[in-house]
């Protein structure tokens, strides 16, 4: 197989995974595990055969059977490279940028009714960052996905949330929850940081990644709380009792945004404890769904529509 | 139905405020949640240079409440742990913790050893915590590490030795553990899968197929984390192993208890 054939051999066989897992999810007629109504994970990746991972067709598969279980309306999602096989996953080259987005956008085309596309780039190259973006959303990407390639404060970042803002994109930033000290492989941002590059660009929308996915998340709320164009998304493999809590006291369920990035069952876990904190219905529908439909671009989701 | 979760606790953990860690709140949530009992430990015991004052704590809290069971902490090093363990089968407990990583014990320590064997004797379970949080998250001043999958063989191959609950292992320990067994050594150890993920990476539908469901049982690590996970694992399981059997924690102890009568 070339690169040239590693995107449509991605979107043909998540295809037939999803065609697979409709049929057998049909024949069993259960009731979705996430309950009614639609469901948004802003959250999710997909791999493919120029990355590490030989597996890579079962993983995606995995996430569309767990996903059709759940009843997971829309899955928007990213590709970082080719996940460390030619450049590290965090620090991709342009070519693996490329690459990656090139696959996202395949999916995408390939499971039109289930899938949305963010644009990643590193910042790094930001000539490339910019073209990458323009080029994704003219295939219809909806946001754009920054990684750890570079400090969330960085003046680098500048241009790409603008040219973000400018296009309505939300901008999914991973985030060190509480970052000490730096970490192999990643320069890595908490939310202080992700905090600075929000306040010097109130237009942009940016999506503070998995708040259960690695670190202290109290220190997170307090870092984002006054920052309204900061919302959270809660995925990650964390579950600690009192995450879910603390984040609606923090910035309300208004700022929240339901996902689950590698760990699903944590997602479905976290789902299923929106349901014992109080909201009301209104505010659940928030956090699965609505916020997300107001936060990306209109007819991001077809069929899905918010109330202001 | 789930028949017990092997990993609760209550009462306070010192490195983050945790809402609620009562046990009128744990019996509500179990019942809530459908599992008919819980095996509870107290929390703050495992950070105490002398657990033994928890027994006035623990077996007077869970007392109350007839789907709770407690499950003391046994410090192994210090004297006297031989009356705490007949304490604990005084007051019905199915199983007692150590925490041989929090106490300074390698694998293979000696007191560890003995108190393994004073479980089977006493036919209790012997629980083994691997942590409390993820590596990080944690707080500067908690660095005692996590228990070692050496410490676990360790103990699996002693002869006659106790039961084994391992909880809060992920995939990489539990493997590292089971594959560096025999199968007779390995056949006395369990493992909760509350740190085991799902998909899509699916390590536990993995581990289900490479060792089979015997091996492991619930176990869902309240008041620190969602009783809700578990079972959303278990709900996710591709279709082939929507069936899996695994072992309950009542059949652990009546394990244990079949092996002291012997």
């Amino acid at each position: 197989m070339t690169t040239a054939d590693v995107p449509e051999a991605t979107a043909v066989a998540a295809q037939q995974a999803f065609l697979a897992v409709r049929e057998e999810e049909a024949l069993d007629a259960r009731p979705l595990l996430g309950g009614g109504g639609p469901l948004i994970d802003v959250h999710a990746h997909f791999y493919h055969p120029a990355s590490p991972r030989a597996e890579w067709a079962a993983v995606n598969a995995a996430r569309l059977r767990a996903g059709e279980r759940i009843g997971i309306t829309w899955h928007v999602a990213s590709v970082l490279g080719t996940w460390g096989l030619d450049s590290p996953t965090y620090f991709a080259s342009p070519a693996d940028v490329t690459l990656g987005n090139d696959v996202m956008l395949a999916l995408q085309d390939a499971l039109p009714g289930r899938v949305r596309s963010y644009v990643h780039v590193n910042p790094n190259f930001p000539d490339h960052a910019l073209a990458e973006i323009d080029r994704g959303v003219a295939r219809g990407a909806v946001g754009v996905k920054l990684s750890a390639s570079r400090r969330a404060d960085d003046a680098l970042l500048d241009a790409i949330a603008a040219r973000a803002a400018d296009g309505g994109l939300p901008i999914l930033h991973h985030v060190w929850q509480w970052r000490r000290r730096d970490w192999p492989m990643q320069e890595a941002s908490d939310g202080v940081e992700l905090a600075r590059l929000a306040a010097r660009h109130p237009r942009a929308t940016f999506i503070l990644a998995h708040v259960g996915g690695g670190g202290e998340y109290r220190h997170t709320y307090h870092a984002v709380a006054d920052v309204p164009n900061v919302v959270m998304d809660l995925s990650g493999s964390g579950v600690d009792r009192g995450m879910l809590d603390a984040a609606v006291a923090a910035v309300g369920p208004r700022r929240l945004l339901w996902a689950c990035d590698v760990t699903i069952e944590t997602g479905l876990a976290k789902l299923r404890a929106l349901d014992h904190l109080g909201l009301d219905a209104g505010a659940v529908a928030d956090v699965r769904w609505r916020n997300a439909v107001r936060l990306f671009p209109a007819g991001s989701f077809p069929g899905l529509e918010a109330d202001a | 139905m789930i028949p017990v979760d092997v990993n609760l606790a209550i009462g306070a953990y010192p490195f983050r405020h945790v809402p609620h860690p009562d046990p009128d709140v744990l019996a509500r949530v179990l019942a809530r949640e459908g599992i008919a009992r819980g095996w509870v430990a107290y929390l703050p015991a495992a950070f105490w240079r002398d657990p033994s004052p928890e027994r006035e704590i623990l077996y007077a809290a869970v007392g109350e409440y007839p789907t709770l069971d407690p499950v003391p902490t046994i410090r192994c090093d210090w004297p006297g742990w031989e009356r705490r363990v007949a304490e604990a089968v005084d007051h019905g407990a199915p199983a007692v913790r150590a925490y041989p990583q929090l106490w300074g014990l390698g694998a293979g320590d000696a007191s560890l050893a003995r108190l393994a064997a004073g479980c089977a004797e006493a036919g209790l379970a012997l629980v083994l915590p691997v942590r409390f949080e993820d590596l990080r998250q944690r707080s500067a001043l908690d660095v005692a590490g996590d228990l070692s999958p050496a410490h676990v063989r360790a103990l699996a191959r002693l002869r006659g030795g106790p039961p084994l609950v391992v909880l809060g292992a992920g995939r990489e320990f539990i493997e590292e553990t089971a594959w560096a067994l025999t199968e007779p050594e390995r056949d006395g150890v369990f493992f909760d899968f509350s740190s085991v993920w799902g998909p899509p990476e699916d390590h536990l539908a993995t581990l289900l197929r490479t060792l089979g469901g015997e091996r492991f049982v619930f176990g869902s690590g309240w008041p620190l984390r969602l009783t809700q996970a578990p079972a959303a694992n278990l709900a996710l399981l591709p279709r082939a192993l929507r069936d899996v059997a695994l072992t309950g924690g009542d059949a652990i102890v009546a394990r244990a208890r079949n092996a002291a009568r012997r």
